[in-house]
């Protein structure tokens, strides 16, 4: 068999290959939240082990990608400012504003950096008592606790030239959101094996009860992407939607109780737009009160900034699985990773850019019949 | 950007608050806060996000991961991005 370079356990992997053609016997669609994972899906052909029957959609699941287009602005807007050292993790640096980005006010003379961890940021506001520090504070609740450690040690150092740039995003929440549409066509959902890494798992149990589907925590190499689809598409077949975990060497029911402790000393659940989807009720976290001087949002008073998305783009119908990449009309001309018009295209992790950069549109399309099919 | 890598704790600074390590990533060394595992010990391996460690793993299952990584060739990437501090 052709395609299994990429797997840890070729092996294995044909069998997980061989046992879900032995157990898909109607079409099905389902949903893979995380980015990492569309990545793992697209960058190792894993489509071409599977039926031709079985619909892989990728979901919202790539911070960089729905971090919405005001946030960019004003990371932009704070890192132009004369005694601002702004921080960020790499990924966003190339993601464009209206005008700029922030690769570009780095090359004009901005002091950005960048960061492996936030952690690192606040040992720069250590360094430089004279500048105010930025961190631009964006991810799913894998990174929550990093971000709320590095507010934590900020607040016991009694910094005050430290404040992150916060937009970060939850994942039951979006998926609630999809599942509650009236256009929603996903029948079971991979949810991601690292976020449930920190906050394990129970609160996907009472979604798959009240929205009758199947969700397997899984993790992100091909293997394990693999398994959890015959996981779900097992499930599936038997009618049943139950919660189940492929990933349980990384996932604990629980998750880690101290790195959720940290994430609720420093952060409220608030509301959250979600780029190329909208607002979404209770879908983020933001500064608590004790903490808003940290917020670097009212330490700049930036106040309402507004930027226009492009109207070519389609994300909002490829975040909820309602369109592949290659439908864009966009898709490779007008947009690309080098000028993207829209989240998806923005990092490597997003659905467009995964589709773009291993030119999986020609593989893709050979079974894009199956993409307006309704089940 | 949210992938989290397994690596090896080469050295643990006792004195440091919050809990600090050092942690070998197949040859690329990373300070890492240890404070939501307290449980992790030297020369345990751990999987890591963004200067976290979030949870232990057995060294075969890390081992294999590095490997993997290594052959897909961009998932380290994030490792070696960072001015110093
Ligand atoms: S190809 Fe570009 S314009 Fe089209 S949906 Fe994707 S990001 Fe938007």
């Amino acid at each position: 068999m052709k395609y299994l370079d990429e797997f840890r356990d070729p092996i294995f992997a044909k069998s997980l290959s061989e046992n879900i053609h032995k157990v898909t016997t109607r079409p099905w669609t389902i949903m893979e939240i995380c980015g990492g994972q569309t990545h793992s899906i697209v960058k190792s052909g894993l489509e071409n082990l599977l039926p031709s029957s079985l619909s892989i959609v990728h979901g919202p699941g790539c911070p960089v990608c729905v971090t919405p287009l005001e946030m960019i602005e004003k990371a932009i807007l704070i890192a132009r400012k004369p005694n601002v050292i702004f921080t960020s993790f790499g990924d966003m640096l190339r993601v464009p504003g209206s005008t700029s980005d922030l690769l570009t006010v780095k090359a004009n003379g901005g002091d950005v950096r960048i960061v492996y961890s936030p952690l690192d940021a606040v040992t720069i506001a250590e360094k430089n008592p004279d500048k105010e520090v930025v961190f631009f504070a964006v991810g799913f609740e894998t990174t929550a606790p990093a971000n709320a450690m590095a507010v934590w040690q900020a607040h016991k150092k009694n910094l005050k030239n430290f404040s992150i740039l916060c937009s970060h995003v939850l994942v039951p929440p979006a998926m609630e959101a999809l599942l509650s549409s009236s256009t929603n066509r996903v029948q079971g959902f991979l949810a991601a094996g690292h976020v449930c890494t920190v906050m394990g798992y129970e609160e996907y149990i009472p979604l798959a009860k009240k929205y009758n589907v199947p969700i397997v925590v899984t993790g992100f190499e091909p293997t394990d992407i693999l398994h959890g689809i015959l996981m779900l598409v097992t499930q599936l077949e038997e009618g049943r939607c139950e919660l189940e975990n492929q990933y349980s060497r990384m996932v604990k029911k629980e998750g880690n109780i101290p790195a959720q402790q940290m994430i609720f000393n420093v952060f409220e659940i608030s509301h959250r737009k979600w780029r190329g989807i909208g607002e979404i009720p209770k879908s983020g976290y933001s500064l608590k009160k004790e903490f808003i001087h940290f917020d670097a949002e009212e330490k700049f008073s930036l106040g309402i900034v507004s930027v226009e998305e492009s109207p070519l783009c389609i994300a909002g119908n490829i975040l909820r699985g309602l369109n592949k990449p290659f439908e864009c009309s966009a898709f490779g001309n007008q947009c690309t990773p080098e000028s993207p018009l829209g989240a998806p295209m923005v990092s490597s992790e997003g659905a467009c850019a995964a589709y773009y950069n291993y030119k999986r549109q020609n593989v893709a399309s050979s079974g894009s019949g199956m993409v307006n099919k309704k089940h | 950007m949210c992938l989290a890598i397994p690596g090896r704790i080469e050295y643990i600074d006792a004195a440091s608050n919050p809990k600090m390590a050092k942690v070998n990533f197949g040859g690329i060394i990373k300070n890492v806060c240890l404070d939501f595992l307290p449980e992790a010990g030297l020369h345990d391996y751990v999987l890591v996000h963004v200067g976290v460690a979030l949870t232990k793993v057995d060294e075969k299952e890390a081992l294999e991961t590095i490997e993997l990584f290594k052959q897909m060739g961009d998932a380290l990437d994030e490792l070696k991005e960072g001015d110093p501090a």
